[in-house]
């Protein structure tokens, strides 16, 4: 029943999806500027990698756009709390779970696919990168997809409306992103923001993802960013099930 | 064996001033079959007693039966039951009659063909077929509130609630609503529990009226019996009636001048 439940939502959500292809495109948009004018600034200087700067850059990009992405997916919650759909589906037998897990999915397959895009993008500009961490950075993105969707269905579950939503999320993405050395690695950092940015969980994703793309699959990095990883989906899917189980709104 | 029983159903929402007691304690029962209207001032406590009779909201106090399931214990037995229509109905504006009739059929459980072929009755029932694949956003009032009930009744339940269900709608489409409530009784035996603000649907529409206010049943009776009692005839108006059941009669004539 749950696989039922989860795959109708999940295809509710994707042919919602797909009525709006501009939109799905225009989420590249800004990773693929930041790639277009910042990613060349970045070809000469030191950064203390083992490969190119785009292989730096990129695993960063990718996991902002799935982190500025999939953090604003319950705004379309509120909308549909708004017009009552959430409601009329809650009145039905369908699985708690599956109202969750449908939309968190269908946010994963739209944020790997802009990622496939973006990647293609990064191949003409000059990213060069084995396909096994190219293939493993992918699924760096979906988990975070999952992890950050969740708790956006959550919180909008709880939140009254969306002018309390917006702010609120935008609160946490700004910090997050530059704390977690999205754009430039930490190891360039100061000690007390070394430091600071290790509090913050996709710091230890984008550093296993930079290993990934050179070709490093057994360090301690990759480690740290699987544990990452794995524990935030769990996390966030847990406190996503919890709400939808119990909401009230 | 009544198709709705409650027993001091309560609901408390826990506020930054405090608690607020939005239901303090309904005792009441529907027999099956019957068209009941559920009336009360804005605030009563109307749309929470329906949230929770449906499962949308747990109760903080009390216990209640829908169609023979338990509210807390069995609230997927109640989903199967019972069908509800929210006051802002339920349907996404930019998918078509057809696709929600098929999801919402879906999610009932049916398989695909069986989803396909239902969405098809009650588009014939509901007189939506010419409707099936145009967008929600292009329905007029009247033929929405027709596809909301069409989605409610997708799994042929025992018992419909309405919140509100003619708010806006023009004479015409009440009146067509009406007919809807009373077939959907006299063919199917569905019990229908509807809110209202309009007292002469409430009248018209009616088999017992209960009222509530703050978040109690304060009368209960055929809508001549509460003419009868509250208004002091059985032709006077059910406006009267309610007034004076609720307390909020207009000021006695000689209270103030009507001009100087």
């Amino acid at each position: 029943m749950l696989l039922h439940d989860t795959a109708l939502v999940f295809g509710r959500y994707a042919r919602q999806t797909l009525r709006s292809r501009f939109a799905m495109l225009f989420g590249v948009l800004m990773p693929l500027l930041y790639l277009l004018f910042f990613g060349p600034l970045l070809t000469g200087l030191p950064l203390g990698s083992r490969g190119s700067s785009w292989q730096v850059l990129v695993p960063g990009l990718l996991l902002q756009l799935s982190l500025f992405g999939a953090s604003f997916s319950g705004f379309m919650i509120i909308l549909e709390k708004q017009s009552g759909v959430v409601e009329r589906m809650r009145v039905t037998p369908v699985s708690r779970l599956a109202l969750l897990l449908g939309r968190v999915l269908r946010d994963a397959a739209v944020f790997v696919f802009q990622a496939v895009l973006l990647v293609i993008a990064a191949l003409f500009m000059g990213l060069r990168a084995p396909l096994a961490g190219i293939l493993l950075g992918f699924v760096f993105v979906a988990l975070l997809t999952v992890s950050l969707a969740s708790l956006s269905y959550a919180l909008a579950m709880k939140a009254r409306s969306q002018h309390e939503f917006g702010p609120a999320v935008n609160a946490l993405t700004m910090p997050s992103m530059l704390l977690s050395g999205l754009m430039l690695p930490m190891s360039l950092a100061p000690g007390w923001l070394d430091l600071l940015s290790r509090f913050v969980p996709f710091r230890y994703l984008v550093d296993a993802m930079r290993d990934a793309y050179v070709g490093l699959y057994t360090t301690s990095s990759m480690l740290y960013g699987v544990l990452a990883a794995v524990g935030l989906t769990t996390l966030a899917v847990t406190v996503g099930t919890r709400v939808f189980r119990t909401a009230g709104a | 064996m009544p198709i709705i029983s409650t027993a001091g159903l309560a609901r408390t929402f826990q506020t930054k001033r405090g608690p607020v007691e939005a239901v303090r304690g309904i005792d009441l029962t529907v027999r099956s079959g019957e068209i009941l209207g559920f009336l009360g001032p804005n605030g009563a406590g109307k749309t929470t007693t329906l949230r929770m009779l449906t499962t949308l909201l747990p109760p903080t106090g009390g216990a209640a039966t829908v169609a023979g399931h338990d509210l807390v214990d069995d609230p997927a037995g109640v989903r199967r039951a019972c069908g509800y229509v929210a006051q802002s109905g339920g349907v996404d504006p930019q998918i078509t009659v057809r696709e929600e009739l098929v999801t919402q059929g879906r999610l009932y459980r049916l398989t695909k063909e069986q989803a396909v072929r239902r969405a098809e009755e009650l588009a014939q029932d509901l007189d939506l077929t010419e409707l099936l694949d145009r967008k929600c956003a292009a329905l007029s009032g009247g033929q929405r509130r027709r596809l909301d009930i069409a989605m409610a009744l997708t799994h042929r339940p025992r018992v419909l609630f309405l919140d509100e269900p003619t708010t806006g709608l023009d004479p015409g489409s009440r009146a067509d609503l009406w007919d809807l409530v009373r077939r959907l009784r006299d063919e199917h035996g569905t019990t229908v529990f509807l809110t209202t603000h309009y007292l002469d649907e409430a009248d018209a529409l009616s088999d017992r009226l209960v009222v509530v206010d703050d978040g109690r049943i304060v009368a209960d009776g055929t809508p001549s019996a509460l003419k009868l009692r509250y208004a002091g005839s059985i032709d006077a108006s059910l406006q009267d009636a309610f007034l004076a059941i609720t307390g909020r009669g207009p000021a006695p004539a000689d209270s103030a001048p009507v001009a100087v």
